[in-house]
């Protein structure tokens, strides 16, 4: 039976391996090597020129705000859903992750339209006789696109990790004296905190990546390390400079994985 | 008080999240091409969707690269799944690291490279006289690899849970490999291998990043159609498109969340 099973995982390696593996080794050849495939630091180092630097922290700044204004507005409605009547629990959570189902595009594609010039917000404010709102190609537009997107992957973790939370732990805590706020920090908070962590994650690393968001909101004027690195792929055709790019951004997302998996071991606060 | 203030905030968060979507809903059925105006009510948005061959062509192939990309990772993570199960700790932790790297990872560098490998793939075969096409079979490849770790993680947590004395019962009992297999593990692992079906399946209809960098020309998914369709301006029919994903969406979760539960009651 167990020659049977190791069988069994032959096509499943040779998968990882040829799509997964590979590709990445892919990226590091490129990363460091220039078109004749000679070595070379050059693609490394161009992350130090200006423009990509700005974009880099841009990029950093950007994400980082838009995982505070999740985290700030997803935990209190993760809180509220969690201590919900178990009948309607599994209702009202949906109402909060249907959006999540809907292409993301069309979601980001529905705060353009919001915010343009000539948008639904600006109409509305200017039928009741209030200055214009101009955020659309701004960093703003941008914020507001990355909490919109990502933020049903910060509830989910969160609510999830809530749940799990045994009640009598809260009870004894408020037996023993304890008052709704140190009760909160005491243990409410560090008990959902891998969950908090997860979430933290899963909103950060699309954040910091996208380039679809400050492509649509940011009006192609913005350019985030996405947008820099998708253009090295499809316009200018640059790979080498693209993956030494992306190498260095992958830097990024290990250091947060790594945060990730020192806190949340079992995987207890995945969404899924 | 408290309970007033938790509903005034679910109700806030509740309007953020649905007040771009009900607009997308309204201006999908407004006659005038501009959002400035409301020119009254029109289903023509609709009419020219359903008349505009190359969306109808990009839908077809997004649903035929779910289904496909959805089924063929399932398959392949349910192997995998069994035979992580078997291995000793560290083996599995190191393959399960390796698996979770298109989840973790960010979308654009998983596409960047993928596309990269099928490049390289492609120099590799021109030798033998082959060339490779990015379009239909490079952006399901990719779709499998990225579904794979949803799948193997839906399984997994349901397959630790099966007590594995019962499938040597049934073995002993003179079942075969694979019919015991079939009667005894797999309708206890099969509400985890639904779950990741669907969700692979959902997860290849809204990818759009990974698609972008494995497409090729010529090949469009509803994703990057929609993405050159809103860069290249207003789209009415994009409007018309949101509303009827909405709907579809709103009305899949219906039946995939209000069966089970009736199922549950029944088995109770």
């Amino acid at each position: 039976m167990i020659k049977k099973k190791k069988l069994l995982s032959g096509p499943y390696l040779v998968w990882t391996v040829a799509f997964i593996v590979i590709p990445l080794l892919l990226i590091v050849y490129y990363g460091f090597t220039n078109e004749a495939g000679s070595l070379t630091l050059e693609n490394i180092m161009n992350m130090g020129t200006p423009e990509n630097m700005k974009a880099l922290w841009l990029a950093l700044l950007l994400s980082l705000i838009s995982t505070v204004l999740c985290l700030i507005l997803a935990y209190p409605l993760a809180m509220i859903l969690s201590n919900t009547k178990a009948n309607a629990t599994g209702l009202i959570v949906m109402i909060f992750i249907i959006p999540m189902w809907m292409n993301f595009l069309l979601r980001t594609l529905a705060w353009q339209t919001l915010l343009e010039k000539n948008g639904v917000i600006n109409i509305a404010l200017k039928f009741l006789g209030l200055p214009s709102l101009n955020i659309i190609n701004t960093p703003y537009a941008i914020v507001l696109g990355m909490v919109y997107n990502f933020l049903p992957f910060m509830l989910l973790p969160i609510y999830n990790s809530l749940i799990k939370i045994d009640r009598n732990v809260i009870n004894a805590a408020k037996d023993l004296g304890a008052n709704e706020f140190q009760t909160f920090c005491k243990i409410t908070f560090p008990l959902s905190l891998p969950g908090v962590i997860s979430g933290i994650t899963m909103v950060f690393v699309p954040s910091l990546t996208t380039f679809v968001i400050s492509d649509l909101l940011g009006g192609s004027k913005i350019l985030l390390i996405g947008n820099v690195i998708e253009q090295k792929f499809k316009q200018g055709s640059n790979w080498n400079t693209g993956s030494g790019l992306s190498l260095v951004l992958m830097l990024f997302i290990l250091v947060s994985m790594a945060i990730m998996q020192k806190y949340d071991k079992d995987g207890e606060g995945a969404a899924f | 008080m408290k309970k007033a203030c938790s509903r005034i905030y679910m109700f806030l968060i509740f309007v953020l999240l649905y007040a771009p979507i009900l607009t997308l809903i309204v201006l999908s059925f407004n006659a005038s091409k501009t959002r400035a105006k409301w020119g009254g009510w029109s289903v023509k948005w609709y009419i020219s969707l359903f008349e505009n061959s190359a969306i109808m062509d990009a839908l077809y192939n997004t649903l035929i690269i779910a289904v496909l990309s959805a089924t063929i990772a399932t398959l392949l993570g349910l192997t995998a799944a069994l035979s992580l199960n078997q291995m000793r700790k560290r083996r599995r932790t190191l393959i399960m690291g390796i698996i979770n790297i298109p989840m973790l990872n960010a979308e654009i560098v998983t596409g960047i490279s993928l596309m990269l490998v099928f490049i390289a793939l492609g120099n590799f075969m021109t030798n033998f006289g082959y060339t490779i096409q990015f379009g239909f079979w490079t952006v399901l490849i990719g779709h499998i690899t990225f579904n794979l770790p949803y799948v193997v993680l839906s399984i997994m947590p349901k397959l630790k849970q099966i007590n594995f004395s019962t499938y040597e019962a049934a073995l002993d009992l003179g079942a075969s490999h694979a019919l015991a297999f079939r009667k005894v593990i797999l309708p206890d692992i099969m509400p985890g291998v639904l779950s990741g079906f669907l969700l692979a399946f959902t997860l290849s209809l809204d990818d759009f990043v990974i698609t972008h960098f494995v497409k090729g020309p010529g090949f469009e998914t509803l994703s990057t159609k929609i993405y050159t369709e809103v860069r290249k301006g207003i789209k009415p029919e994009m409007y018309a498109l949101s509303t009827l994903l909405f709907i579809s969406v709103l009305v899949l979760l219906l039946i995939v969340n209000v069966k089970p539960k009736e199922k549950k009651k029944q088995a109770v």
